[in-house]
């Protein structure tokens, strides 16, 4: 009797599904951003990656190069010293915007006055264009810096960090942080307030410090956060563009270009093929932090 | 933004003599205060900068210290700017490709959320979904210089051009928080207003699309951020310099302003000042949608 039931109605939903037609106009919500997206973001990945295996320079005839591209980057030293810039800035960048934010988050969620006008404050950098902000901080670095050196008879604050091939890269981290600790900020700031505040009461009758409290309540309990955060940072910072053209331009020399910088050199260098190989393999690296990003965000979808 | 440096100043000096006068229980950690003040001029120092460099003559502003009130006073910079960067033409274009791209942004990903959600026993609306999301794994250099030959080609090298790139890189981040809150409503609410006779059309535009109202808030603040802020994406795609944007126009013109930094700053000024103003006057929902939107996405 059972049994038969269940193979009733089982067969009924069945039925009643494919029975179900889908409105017509949700397929007319759906084509304008199917199509859109896949003429403007799929067509032109798929036409890249296929001209990475050519030798087109952009216009004109082209033929099949195999991997020759691929082979000749590996071997490329502008290629590997863009690599070695972009992911040695994003690492310091990542490093040094958590610590800070995490750190400003800290104080503005403990009792501080002008609470809401500081944070009001804090966040005024994420609104503002990198490239004009790269540029307010390019006068300071190569005219009001050495200046101030100058009259205070610094040597070493005389010259601009930004002609120092060695140095150049730190001018690059501190506008990049400036800009980027606004939104790293604000998440911490709601992950501190996500912690229950009794977890704190009850340390304290414990006898727990204030810096006991932040290690190993405050640190453990906001993980998930600082994981996103430095994800996120991390795969941003990786594009890095707008802020390094307008402070060095790639320079001095090619001391400061990132690998979205040699890309771009494609369009103009006459070298398209090539610079899509390296794009190709610019993905892979993106899709692979993207992997380690689900991987360790999962499980933490409380959040 | 001078109302922001007096709360700062007006903030240190009476940092002594408060604590004794609060008769509240809870102790103010001020020396934390006076720390997060002191972090607060780093912020705020540029800004002042650029401010102060723009009402400065040209002979001043060459002068090296940036860090000078202006004397005298000097609206110069902001003329020559003006008139050098043709700066209407470059607002008028900023504002329609940020405008496009929060519209667009909005709706379709509004549009193709609802139809995903809705059909999400459907194989096709289901594996739609997981496509628009994948570009989340895609940074724009890594489709950059196809999509510059792609544009030039079918006459897309223009602002329009940009609001669609721009609309499809917002689409995957829009459309996951989109779904996530359309699964929250409850579908009986729907159904009651079906019941009543409304088709799927008036349905989203009467009912769904209201709801939608805080996540679609998010969504535009950042696609208003990434499209009034963006350099390297119109500066790639649109190939006409008279009809390039404002952040791509202080590039432009770097090699003309040469040593002229009043011009120079006043130019600055005037792209950013915009954004910051609309942030002054949105500040909850622009810091409420960021952290929405980040931590959900």
């Amino acid at each position: 009797m059972s049994t038969t039931t269940t193979i009733v109605t089982g067969g009924d939903t069945r039925a009643r599904r494919s029975a179900r037609r889908v409105e017509p106009i949700y397929y007319l919500f759906l084509l304008p951003s199917l199509i859109l997206f896949t003429l403007a973001i799929t067509v032109p990945g798929v036409v890249g990656i296929f001209f990475s295996f050519t030798d087109s320079i952009g216009i004109g005839e082209w033929s099949f190069v195999g991997l020759t591209n691929y082979i000749a980057l590996f071997s490329d030293p502008a290629i590997l010293q863009s690599y070695l810039f972009t992911f040695g800035f994003s690492i310091v960048t990542v490093i040094a915007v958590n610590v800070i934010a995490f750190l400003l988050a800290v104080g503005l969620t403990s009792r501080i006055r002008f609470k809401t006008g500081l944070r009001a404050i804090f966040v005024i950098p994420m609104v503002i264009s990198g490239i004009i902000i790269a540029y307010v901080f390019n006068f300071l670095f190569s005219n009001s810096i050495p200046a101030a050196g100058s009259a205070l008879g610094v040597p070493w604050l005389e010259t601009s960090l930004l002609a120092n091939p060695d140095l150049a890269w730190v001018a690059i981290v501190i506008v990049t942080a400036w800009q980027a600790i606004p939104g790293t900020l604000l998440i911490y700031i709601a992950g501190l307030l996500s912690v229950p505040g009794d977890v704190y009461e009850a340390a304290d009758l414990d006898g727990a410090s204030k810096v006991q409290q932040l290690f190993r309540i405050t640190v453990p309990l906001v993980a998930g956060y600082v994981v996103i955060n430095v994800i996120l940072g991390f795969k941003g910072f990786l594009n890095a563009y707008d802020i390094i053209v307008g402070l060095t331009g790639g320079g001095p020399g090619t001391a400061t270009r990132s690998i979205a910088m040699t890309i771009i050199t494609g369009f103009n260098g006459g070298d398209y093929a090539y610079q899509m190989a390296n794009a190709t393999i610019f993905f892979v690296v993106a899709i692979l932090i993207s992997l380690l990003q689900l991987s360790l965000t999962r499980g933490r979808n409380a959040l | 933004m001078s109302t922001q440096t007096l709360l700062t100043t007006q903030a240190v000096t009476t940092t002594g003599a408060r604590p004794a006068k609060r008769p509240r229980m809870e102790r103010v950690n001020w020396s934390g205060t006076v720390i997060l003040i002191l972090c607060a001029v780093t912020v705020l120092l540029p800004l002042y900068v650029t401010i102060s460099m723009a009402f400065k003559t040209t002979g001043q502003a060459v002068d090296g210290n940036a860090f000078s009130l202006p004397a005298p006073f000097s609206l110069d910079g902001f003329v020559q700017a003006w008139n050098l960067t043709k700066f209407p033409v470059g607002a008028a274009i900023s504002l329609l490709v940020t405008a496009g791209t929060v519209i667009c942004t909005i709706v379709l990903a509004a549009f193709a959320s609802y139809a995903i959600v809705r059909n999400w026993d459907r194989r096709l609306f289901r594996y739609s979904f997981f496509y628009l999301l994948a570009a989340m794994f895609i940074p724009f250099p890594v489709v950059a210089l196809p999509q510059i030959q792609l544009t030039g080609r079918v006459g897309l090298d223009n602002p329009v051009g940009v609001i669609i790139l721009a609309t499809m890189f917002q689409l995957s981040f829009s459309v996951l928080l989109f779904t996530a809150f359309l699964r929250s409503i409850p579908i009986e609410l729907e159904e009651s207003a079906r019941i009543d006779g409304a088709t799927t059309w008036q349905t989203f535009w009467k009912l769904i699309f209201p709801l939608l109202a805080p996540m679609s808030a998010t969504v535009g603040i950042f696609a208003f951020l990434y499209a009034w802020n963006d350099f390297m994406m119109p500066s790639l795609i649109i190939s006409d310099p008279a009809l390039q944007t404002l952040p791509v126009r202080q590039n432009l013109f770097q090699t003309q302003f040469s040593n002229n930094y009043n011009v120079s700053f006043a130019s600055y000024l005037m792209a950013m000042a915009p954004a910051i103003v609309a942030y002054l006057f949105t500040q909850r929902w622009v810091m409420e949608g960021v952290t929405q939107g980040a931590v959900k996405g």
